[in-house]
C-alpha cells in the first residue's frame, strides 16, 4: 500500500462533476479536427481500394488521370517509396501491412488500398481516384467464416491461446446439469463519428503529422520505423479525436500522405470516406464460440469449457480473445480456454472496445443464463456461488473484486428480488416483458508514461503529456489529478496533450489511458509542489519537473487487476413483428476512484449503448460474390438510434485500487461487457426462446417463434 | 468532382423548359436522396434544375373534397398539416416514421415518390446492379436480399421501394399530377409505378422529362380512421423492413370497406387489393384478417434469406386491422 491515496484526496477536484473543459469548443466548432485544420499549400490525396477480394495488380492506368485538372501524383506500388515492416511496434505487434501501403501487387481482401490520387483540391482528388482505372488478375477468395473450419489453429495474440487444468470429460460427467452451446457474435465496425484524418509536411527538416488518433508517441513510433527516420525528425499532432475505440493507430492515411508529402514537397492531406474506414481502419472480428458449463445441483460449476474462433486476413494476424473471459472470472476444477483464428480474404480486424470481453461476456453470461435456469438457482445467486477466491487460472489473488458488491446494489436498485423467473410469462398489450442481468469485468492495468508540469510566473501551472483524449474527458480528468497533486483549484491547471513532442506515454486504450497517465502526472505533480518554495517567486521560464513512470509502474506486484461490473435489463419484444425494445437499463460498477463523475458516467452509458447496439443491431455483412461487405455505410450499418436507448443509468460503487496514487482502475471498456447478454437474456426471459446468435434482430425473433400474446 | 450546371426554375414551365428532353438533368427538390447518390457516383446528373423555390409548397382542398398537395410541400409540413391529420392519419403516420426529423424539414413529396432503392448492390458503384448499369446483373438474388422484395419482383431486380409516405398514398387511392413540355398530366399512384420485368431501370411511367406538382387525394370517409405501421431494424432512422397502411370501415362486425397498403416489399408501394376483396363482406375477426392477408400474399415468392417477410406482412395486418376493428366498435 502506498501513502499517496491519502494525499490524492486533499483538494478534492478529483471525485466531484466537472465539464469538460474543452466543451464549449466543441460545441460551438471553435475545436478543430485533423480534417478540417488549414495549411498553406495544402494538397488532396484520395485512395483507391481493390475491387477484388483476391488476386494481383496487373496495372494503374495513371496517365490518364495524370491528365485530369489538378492532378499532381498517382502513388502505387510502383512508384512508392519502400517501407521497413519487420519491426515490433509499440504495442508488441508488428505493423498491420495494410497500413504499409503500395508495397507489393498483391490484393489480400476486397477494399485493400492500390493508389493514392494527389490534387489540389479534394474535389479533383476524388474524382480522378474514381476515374483510375487498376487491372486485377483475379483469384478465388475464400470469406466463409464458421464454426468447424478444418484450417482454424489456436493463436495467442495478447494471451496464451489456451489454457487446461482438470479433467472436463470427467467433471461434466459429474455435473448434474451442464449447458453445451454454441454462440455467434458478427463483423462490427468501430464507427466513430470522426473519420480517419491525416496531414503530412515536412517543415525544416522535420516531419509534422497532424492527425486524429489514440496515441501521438504511438503514431509516430510507428512512422519512424516504418520510414526508417530519426525518432526526433518525427512529430505527431492530435489536438481533438471523434472517437477511436481502438481504431485510430496506424493506418493507410497517415502512410500514404506522409509517401505524397515526401514526393510532392508539400503539406498532403488524407481523409478517409466512410466507405473506405468499412475495409481500411479494423474491426471486431465475428466470433464462434462453444460453451460448456457443468454444475452441481446447486449450481457450483464443476467444468468450463469456453473455446472460440475468429477470422483474419491473410496478412496480418489478430486475435479477438474472446474465451479469456473466464480466465479470470468464473473457476471450476476443470476448466479449458482456447482462442482460434482462420485466416481469410477480408480485411484485419483489430481491437475495438472490450476486445475479447465483449463477444466473449455474451457467450459466457449467456450460458450462465442458461444453467441458472437448469438448476433453478437465481441468475445473481448462481454468480455469487461461484466467486473465486483467486484467479482461476493464475492462481493470483485479486486485488479488489467487487463484483459481488455490484450485483447486490445493482439488485436492490433494478427491483431484482421481485422477479419471476418464470420465462414468457408478463404480458403487456401485444408485448412480451422480461429481465436480464450479466457480470461484467475487464482488466485494469497501467503502462509506462512520461509527463512534465510546469509551476508558471502567474501562479497557474501547465501539464503536458502525450495523452490523448478520444472523446472520453481525459483533458480535463487530467487537469483534476493535476489540481489534487499540487493542491492548487483546478482552474489554476491547464493540460496539453496529443503532441508526441511531449514525450512517450500510455496510448488511450485497454482502459488504461487516464490511469496511466494519472499516475504520471501525479508524480511530476508531486515533486514539483516539493520543489515550490511557499512564498518564493518562479522564475519567467517557470519551474518544470518531469516524470517517468517505468520503474513504478514495473514494480507493480502480480495480482488480478480488474474492473467490474453487474448489468441489468429489462426489454419488451413483440413477437407479432419480432421487434425488440430495451425499456431501461442499470449499470453498477466496480471500476476503482472515479476521477470526473460527470464524464466517467457518460462513458459507462456510452459502452451500456454500445451493448444495446451488439445485442440489438450492428452487424456488417460480407457478399459471398464479392467477397466485399454490403451497405458499407451508416445507413445500413446499424448502429442504435436515440430512440433504441431508453433510461440507461449507470453508476459505481466504492471501489479503490490501492496499488494506484489515485486509486484509479479504467472504465474504458467495461460497460460494454455483458450489456449484451444482459439483453439476450432478458429476451429469454420475455419469449421463452434463447437467442444465442447476434444481433438478435426482428426476422430471427419471427422465425424462431415464441408464445403468442 | 464532376461538374454540373445547376439552375434556378422560378415556375412549373420554366422548370421543365429548362429540364427539357435532357437524360443527364435531374429535378432537385429537397435533395435527401439525389446528393447522396451524386456524391457515391450512383446519379452523375450534368445538370440540376431545383424546383424548391416554385410555387408548390401548398396543401389545399380539392373541388372534391379531397386534397391538393403540391410537389415540394416538405414532408415535415406535410405531417403536421391540421386536415391531413385529421382526415388521413395514417398518411401523418407514415411520413413521421420514415428518416429524420432534419430530413424531414428538407424532403418534398415529390422527391419522396421518386427516391431510390435503398439495395446496398445498387449503392455501390463497384458491384453490378441491373437497376443503376442495365445488363450487369442482380448479386441481390443470390447473395444478400434480407429487405428485399416478395412480390412482384424478377431475376432482374428485387428491390423494394423505400418510400413510408407513397405506402399510405397508395392506399388512399393518389394521383399524380405532372407537366412536360407538351402540357400537364396525370397518373393514379397504382399505374404510376412500372412493373419491374426486365427493365428495372425503368421505374415510373412518368413521361421524359416530366415534373411532378402536385398528388391529390381523393375524398374518402374510412381513411379518417386509418393507421401505418412500420417494422424496422432500430427504431428510429431505418427504412422498412414491412409496413403496412390501413383503413376500415366496421358496421355490425362485419368489415364495409377497406384500404391495405404494404410498404418494402416490393418495387413499388403495393395495394393489397386481393386482400381488399377478402376483407369487404367479411367479418371483423382476426381469422377474416389473417384470410385477407393470406389472399394477398399467396403471389409472395420470397428469396432463401427473406421469407421472414411473409410472416412479419400476415402478422402487420392482423394487428393493424384488429385495432383498427376495435376502434371502430368503440
Amino acid at each position: 500500500m502506498t501513502t499517496a491515496t491519502s494525499r490524492a484526496t486533499t483538494t478534492g477536484a478529483v471525485g466531484t462533476a466537472h465539464s469538460r473543459v474543452e466543451g464549449r469548443d466543441k460545441v460551438t466548432g471553435a475545436a478543430r479536427y485533423a480534417g478540417e485544420i488549414p495549411f498553406a499549400g495544402l494538397a488532396h490525396g484520395r485512395l483507391v481500394l481493390s475491387t477484388v477480394a483476391r488476386g494481383r495488380i496487373v496495372s494503374v492506368e495513371s496517365g490518364p488521370v495524370l491528365d485530369m485538372p489538378g492532378v499532381l501524383a498517382v502513388l502505387h506500388h510502383g512508384n512508392a517509396p519502400r517501407l521497413e515492416t519487420g519491426y515490433v511496434g509499440m504495442l508488441g505487434v508488428p505493423p498491420d501491412p495494410t497500413a504499409a501501403v503500395f508495397q507489393d501487387d498483391r490484393v489480400p481482401h476486397a477494399g485493400w488500398p492500390v493508389a493514392l490520387v494527389v490534387a489540389e483540391t479534394s474535389e479533383q482528388a476524388r474524382e480522378a481516384a474514381e476515374a483510375l482505372t487498376v487491372t486485377y488478375e483475379r483469384e478465388p477468395h475464400d470469406i466463409a467464416f464458421s464454426a468447424g473450419r478444418s484450417d482454424a489453429r489456436p493463436a495467442d495474440g495478447h494471451m496464451p491461446a489456451s489454457t487446461e487444468k482438470g479433467d472436463l470429460d470427467a467433471e461434466l460427467a459429474a455435473s448434474a446439469h451442464v449447458v453445451d452451446e454454441e454462440y455467434v457474435t458478427p463483423e462490427e465496425h468501430h464507427a466513430m463519428m470522426e473519420p480517419h484524418a491525416a496531414t503530412a509536411l515536412w517543415d525544416g527538416g522535420r516531419l509534422e503529422v497532424v492527425d486524429s488518433n489514440q496515441g501521438t508517441t504511438w503514431v509516430a513510433d510507428e512512422l519512424v520505423r516504418m520510414f526508417s527516420l530519426d525518432a526526433s525528425a518525427v512529430r505527431v499532432r492530435s489536438d481533438h479525436v471523434g472517437g477511436g475505440f481502438g481504431s485510430k493507430g496506424l493506418r493507410a492515411h497517415q502512410v500514404s500522405a506522409v509517401m505524397a508529402a515526401t514526393e510532392l514537397r508539400r503539406p498532403v492531406r488524407v481523409v478517409l470516406t466512410r466507405r473506405q474506414m468499412f475495409s481500411l481502419t479494423g474491426y471486431r472480428s465475428p466470433t464462434a464460440q462453444r460453451v460448456r458449463l457443468g454444475a452441481g445441483p446447486d449450481g457450483r460449476l464443476r467444468a468450463l469449457d469456453h473455446r472460440s474462433l475468429n477470422q483474419t486476413s491473410t496478412v496480418w494476424e489478430f486475435v479477438e480473445p474472446a474465451a479469456g473471459v473466464g480466465r479470470t472470472l468464473y473457476d471450476a476444477p476443470a476448466h479449458r480456454t482456447e482462442n482460434q483464428v482462420v485466416r481469410l480474404n477480408v480485411p484485419s480486424p483489430t481491437w475495438m472496445r472490450a476486445p475479447g470481453e465483449a463477444p466473449g461476456s455474451f457467450a459466457m453470461e449467456a450460458a450462465l443464463d442458461e444453467l441458472a435456469e437448469r438448476c433453478g438457482v437465481d441468475p445473481i445467486e448462481l454468480r455469487l456461488r461461484n466467486e473465486p477466491e483467486l484467479g482461476p487460472v493464475s492462481g493470483l489473488p485479486f486485488a479488489g473484486r467487487n463484483l459481488a458488491a455490484c450485483f447486490r446494489e445493482g439488485a436492490r436498485r433494478f427491483g431484482w428480488a421481485s422477479r419471476d423467473p418464470r420465462p414468457g410469462v408478463r404480458r403487456e398489450g401485444h408485448l412480451l416483458l422480461g429481465t436480464g442481468t450479466a457480470a461484467a469485468s475487464f482488466p485494469a492495468g497501467a503502462m509506462p508514461s512520461t509527463a512534465a508540469v510546469t509551476a508558471e510566473a502567474d501562479g497557474t501551472f501547465t501539464v503536458r503529456i502525450s495523452a490523448a483524449d478520444i472523446g472520453t474527458g481525459a483533458r480535463t480528468a487530467l487537469a483534476l489529478v493535476a489540481a489534487d497533486a499540487l493542491r492548487v483549484p483546478a482552474g489554476r491547471v491547464r493540460v496539453h496533450i496529443g503532441d508526441s513532442d511531449f514525450g512517450p506515454a500510455m496510448i488511450a486504450g485497454g482502459s488504461m489511458g487516464t490511469r496511466s497517465w494519472a499516475w504520471a502526472v501525479t508524480a511530476a505533480a508531486g515533486e514539483l509542489r516539493d520543489r515550490l518554495v511557499p512564498g518564493g517567486t518562479v522564475p519567467p521560464e517557470g519551474i518544470t519537473v518531469r516524470s517517468d513512470t517505468t520503474a513504478a509502474v514495473g514494480a507493480l506486484a502480480q495480482k488480478e487487476r480488474h474492473s467490474y461490473g453487474a448489468q441489468f435489463a429489462e426489454v419488451a419484444v413483440d413477437v407479432a413483428t419480432g421487434e425488440v425494445r430495451v425499456r431501461r437499463m442499470l449499470g453498477i460498477f466496480a471500476a476503482g476512484r472515479i476521477v470526473n463523475p460527470l464524464t466517467a458516467r457518460s462513458q459507462l452509458i456510452g459502452g451500456m449503448t454500445w451493448g444495446i447496439s451488439m445485442a440489438l443491431h450492428e452487424e456488417a455483412v460480407r457478399d459471398s460474390a464479392s467477397g466485399d461487405l454490403y451497405g458499407g455505410d451508416l445507413a445500413s450499418y446499424h448502429v442504435a438510434s436515440h430512440a433504441d436507448v431508453p433510461a440507461v443509468e449507470a453508476d459505481w460503487v466504492d471501489d479503490h485500487d490501492p496499488d494506484d496514487p489515485v486509486g484509479i482502475k479504467g472504465i474504458g471498456e467495461v460497460g460494454i461487457v455483458g450489456a449484451a447478454a444482459a439483453v439476450a437474456n432478458a429476451v429469454w426471459h420475455a419469449t421463452g426462446v434463447r437467442h444465442r446468435r447476434l444481433p438478435i434482430r426482428p426476422d430471427r425473433v419471427l422465425e424462431a417463434g415464441g408464445p403468442r400474446v | 468532382m464532376r461538374e454540373f450546371d445547376y439552375r434556378r426554375a422560378d415556375d412549373v414551365t420554366g422548370a421543365v423548359a429548362l429540364l427539357g428532353a435532357d437524360p443527364d438533368a435531374r429535378y432537385l427538390g429537397g435533395g435527401t436522396n439525389l446528393v447522396d447518390l451524386m456524391k457515391t457516383g450512383v446519379e452523375r446528373p450534368a445538370r440540376l434544375v431545383d424546383v424548391r423555390s416554385l410555387p408548390l409548397d401548398r396543401i389545399e382542398p380539392a373541388a372534391d373534397g379531397g386534397l391538393r398537395i403540391g410537389a415540394t410541400v416538405t414532408n415535415s409540413d406535410l405531417a403536421a398539416h391540421p386536415v391531413v391529420r385529421e382526415r388521413y392519419p395514417a398518411l401523418t403516420q407514415a411520413v413521421l416514421a420514415g428518416a429524420s426529423g432534419q430530413l424531414r424539414n428538407m424532403a418534398t413529396v415529390g422527391g419522396n415518390l421518386l427516391q431510390r432503392t435503398r439495395c446496398g448492390y445498387f449503392a455501390d458503384v463497384t458491384k453490378p446492379c441491373n437497376k443503376r448499369a442495365p445488363g450487369s446483373g442482380c448479386p441481390a438474388v443470390g447473395g444478400e436480399h434480407r429487405n428485399h422484395a416478395v412480390l412482384g419482383a424478377s431475376e432482374h431486380c428485387v428491390a423494394v421501394h423505400p418510400s413510408d409516405m407513397g405506402v399510405a398514398l397508395t392506399a388512399f387511392d393518389a394521383t399524380v399530377a405532372y407537366e412536360t413540355t407538351d402540357g400537364p398530366g396525370e397518373l393514379p399512384l397504382a399505374d404510376f409505378y412500372l412493373p419491374v420485368g426486365d427493365t428495372p431501370h425503368r421505374e415510373t411511367a412518368l413521361p421524359p422529362g416530366a415534373l411532378i406538382t402536385y398528388v391529390t387525394l381523393p375524398p374518402a370517409r374510412l381513411a379518417a380512421r386509418s393507421r401505418y405501421r412500420k417494422v424496422r431494424e432500430r427504431a428510429s432512422y431505418a427504412f422498412a423492413i414491412g409496413s403496412v397502411a390501413a383503413a376500415l370501415e366496421v358496421s355490425d362486425g362485419v368489415v364495409c370497406d377497406a384500404r391495405l397498403a404494404f410498404g418494402a416489399v416490393a418495387s413499388r408501394p403495393w395495394r393489397a387489393r386481393l386482400a381488399e376483396r377478402v376483407l369487404t363482406g367479411a367479418p371483423a375477426t382476426a381469422e377474416y384478417f389473417a384470410a385477407a392477408a393470406d389472399a394477398e400474399l399467396a403471389a409472395a415468392r420470397p428469396l432463401p434469406g427473406n421469407g421472414y417477410k411473409v410472416t412479419l406482412l400476415r402478422n402487420l395486418v392482423v394487428a393493424v386491422l384488429s385495432e383498427l376493428a376495435e376502434e371502430a366498435t368503440r
